[in-house]
């Protein structure tokens, strides 16, 4: 692992102050603070329900805050859609099921967005794409549909259709949950190569050597709350709260 | 061959077994005759039953349509000819073609002129239907409506170039206010068209029909399968677009626009298409300014349009629901506002998937276009059961005129149908 390469900066990529976010009457998310410094690889993991992924989609407003403020990259995020918009193309996501577009090639999945979003020219976002399909090794795939495609495949290309809008931060939502065990390396290969290069990365996983491998700080969520945040060997080897030690005795008890 | 012992449990295969054909027992026209016709007893049975059946059938319709006669000047003489036998009396169709085709009003001379456009109709069709044709054919698609008009109605070619300079000019304005918001380009496009057809009214003199090159025809002197399917192309093409905006419109985050589409929809589905022909035959021109004399053809239009529009709504909506959560989202994460993600992302396969349901309306439609007939106009059943059945010489004629007409009718829809299901297939590109 190379150490060096992955430092963390002093530059604040994400912040976020008190949010607070309710479905319906549920509180969903409460009083999260949380700043996230650029080339920081932040893991975040707990029980289903806690609010992990709600987390991680209201950064990019995929789910609205209602309390709170949310900043990315200097732009507050509010409810104007030009600056929900620029948020947006600044932030890449990974979903649990992919979602590619089924009804696109594995290359027009990737060029999608720089074409219609930041206006590239057809020939250059197609070079751009093919770049980022070899970084995730399947270049030979490039003019097939995704059905054509195996699940681990697939979430490559995803995050290849991430990289393809040149993002400074990448959200990963649990992507390796919906993967055949043959296919959870593949993709975590990628994602641990992303991270040598200084990519800022907020991933929801229950990869826990992952963690330990890439990750410079483990958040560990339950009823919506941080209950726990430390660097990776210290909060698998030292759990301070009992819900933390309760939680890492269950997934690793096995 | 591995060549491990029943009784032992431990096992390793030492050679993967390579892949055989089938026995020939199980392939073969015999086996499916067998399988498919005569698998049982009572299958078998159920068999020779319908195969008896499509006997009877065929044996009594088949020399009344062979033993047909297709000259003769009325029903009188084509009975004297049969002479007793049992017979078709075709000579109806070929007595009365132009009647059924292009109703009985239409100049004789400009027959040219419906058939022209009809044959055009394919060329503008073809780059819609089969996306694999150059693009730059669309061109001629979109100045289609604007010549078909011009042929079929005639009189002065002005009216169609002032209606095309309206289209333009609205497209232009859009193309500028859309920038800013898509509301102002929207209404301020259509206020744009408005307008170049207002002052454009004024600057075609009432006399600009009297000396055009292509003499005028009124809405009234159309008819026959002509009227058909004039009016299914025109309101199939309008109603789709129409179909989809109000589907969105339904799904929209603002109360009003989802307010007005949901009552527009539920109204329109609610009440009887003919009720709404009634109305635009009788009620529809209280709504337009008075001598403004909208015509009675564009108010049939639009009815039937909006009809047809409402439940391709429902349709697309269905269409729409059907998508998971994640396409939505895919197309927000990444920037897409959207217009664009509904145009690249959520139409494509929305659409789709309401394939069948579309055409199925469609299909429903172009047959709803004969109850046109029930407010005096002129289509094909009009034509049938108005001046041919009217007339002392054919009075009586009822088979082969309907025949004729359901095999109209049938040729159209079951080639809309093969169409339907070849672009079902081209467009499936998700489970190959």
């Amino acid at each position: 692992m190379a150490e060096a390469q992955m430092q963390v900066s002093d530059e604040v990529a994400i912040s976020i102050e008190n949010m607070n976010k309710w479905y319906g009457t549920f509180h969903v998310l409460r009083d999260i603070d949380l700043t996230v410094f650029r080339g920081e690889r932040i893991v975040i993991c707990g029980p289903s329900g806690s609010g992990k992924s709600t987390l991680i989609r209201c950064i990019n407003a995929l789910e609205e805050h209602q309390e709170g403020r949310i900043t990315v990259d200097g732009t507050l995020l509010s409810s104007d859609l030009k600056n929900i918009d620029k948020i947006r193309s600044e932030v890449g996501m990974c979903f649990q099921h992919f979602n590619l577009f089924p009804h696109l090639t594995i290359l027009e999945n990737c060029t999608l967005a720089p074409i219609w979003v930041r206006k590239t020219p057809k020939k250059e976002a197609e070079e751009t794409a093919m770049h980022f399909l070899e970084k995730v090794k399947i270049p030979d795939q490039a003019l097939k549909y995704p059905g054509q495609l195996s699940g681990g495949q697939q979430q490559r290309v995803a995050i290849a259709r991430s990289l393809c809008m040149r993002p400074r931060v990448m959200l990963f939502d649990e992507p390796t949950s919906a993967l055949d065990p043959e296919m959870i390396k593949e993709v975590l290969d990628t994602m641990i190569e992303l991270a040598e290069e200084g990519m800022t990365m907020l991933c929801v996983t229950h990869e826990m050597g992952f963690a330990r491998q890439v990750a410079n700080r483990v958040i560990f969520m339950d009823q919506g709350q941080i209950v726990e945040q430390n660097e990776p060997e210290e909060f698998f080897n030292n759990p301070k709260s009992e819900r933390t030690q309760l939680f890492l005795s269950q997934i690793l008890g096995h | 061959m591995s060549d491990t012992q029943s009784h032992n449990v431990a096992f390793v295969r030492e050679t993967f077994l390579p892949e055989s054909a089938p026995p020939s027992t199980a392939t073969g026209p015999v086996k499916w005759i067998k399988d498919n016709l005569f698998a049982t007893w009572a299958n078998g049975l159920l068999t020779v039953a319908a195969l008896y059946l499509i006997f009877l059938v065929l044996s009594s319709t088949m020399p009344w349509i062979f033993a047909g006669i297709w000259n003769a000047e009325s029903l009188a003489a084509c009975r004297e000819v049969l002479d007793g036998v049992s017979g078709a009396c075709f000579a109806v169709l070929t007595e009365r073609w132009n009647q059924l085709l292009f109703g009985f009003t239409y100049p004789t001379d400009q027959y040219w002129r419906p058939t022209l456009a009809f044959v055009l109709l394919f060329v503008a069709m073809a780059p819609v239907l089969f996306f694999d044709l150059p693009r730059k054919l669309l061109i001629f698609t979109g100045l289609y409506p604007f010549l078909a008009f011009w042929l079929i109605w005639g009189g002065t070619i002005l009216a169609p170039l002032l209606a095309l300079a309206g289209v333009v000019v609205g497209y232009l304005v859009y193309d500028r206010l859309v920038k800013n918001s898509f509301a102002a380009g929207f209404f301020g496009g259509i206020v744009a068209a408005f307008v170049v057809w207002y002052i454009g009214g004024f600057l075609i003199s009432d006399t600009a029909n009297e000396n055009a090159m292509l003499q005028a025809v009124p809405s009234r002197d159309l008819g026959g399968f002509m009227l058909n399917m004039m009016l299914g192309i025109t309101c199939v093409s309008l109603s789709v677009p129409l179909g989809i905006a109000l589907a969105l419109g339904r799904q929209s985050n603002l109360p009003l626009i989802k307010g007005i589409c949901v009552v527009f929809i539920e109204f329109i589905r609610g009440v009887p298409l003919i009720t709404l022909l009634f109305v635009a035959n009788v009620m529809l021109a209280y709504f337009f300014p008075p001598g403004s004399g909208v015509d009675l053809f564009i108010r049939v239009v639009i009815m039937i349009t909006i009809f047809s529009a409402a439940y391709i709504a429902e349709v697309i909506r269905g269409g729409l629901a059907a998508l998971p959560k994640g396409q939505y989202e895919a197309g927000d994460s990444l920037g897409l506002d959207y217009a664009q993600s509904m145009r690249l992302i959520i139409l494509p396969q929305a659409l789709k998937i309401s394939i069948p349901g579309i055409v199925n309306i469609a299909v429903g439609l172009f047959k709803d276009t004969t109850l046109v007939s029930v407010i005096s106009m002129f289509d094909i059943v009009g034509m049938i059961r108005g001046p041919i059945l009217a007339s002392t010489d054919w009075n009586g004629v009822y088979w082969e005129l309907f025949m004729f007409a359901s095999v109209l009718f049938f040729v159209v829809c079951y080639g809309i149908s093969q169409y339907s299901q070849w672009l079902e297939r081209r467009l499936a590109t998700d489970h190959r």
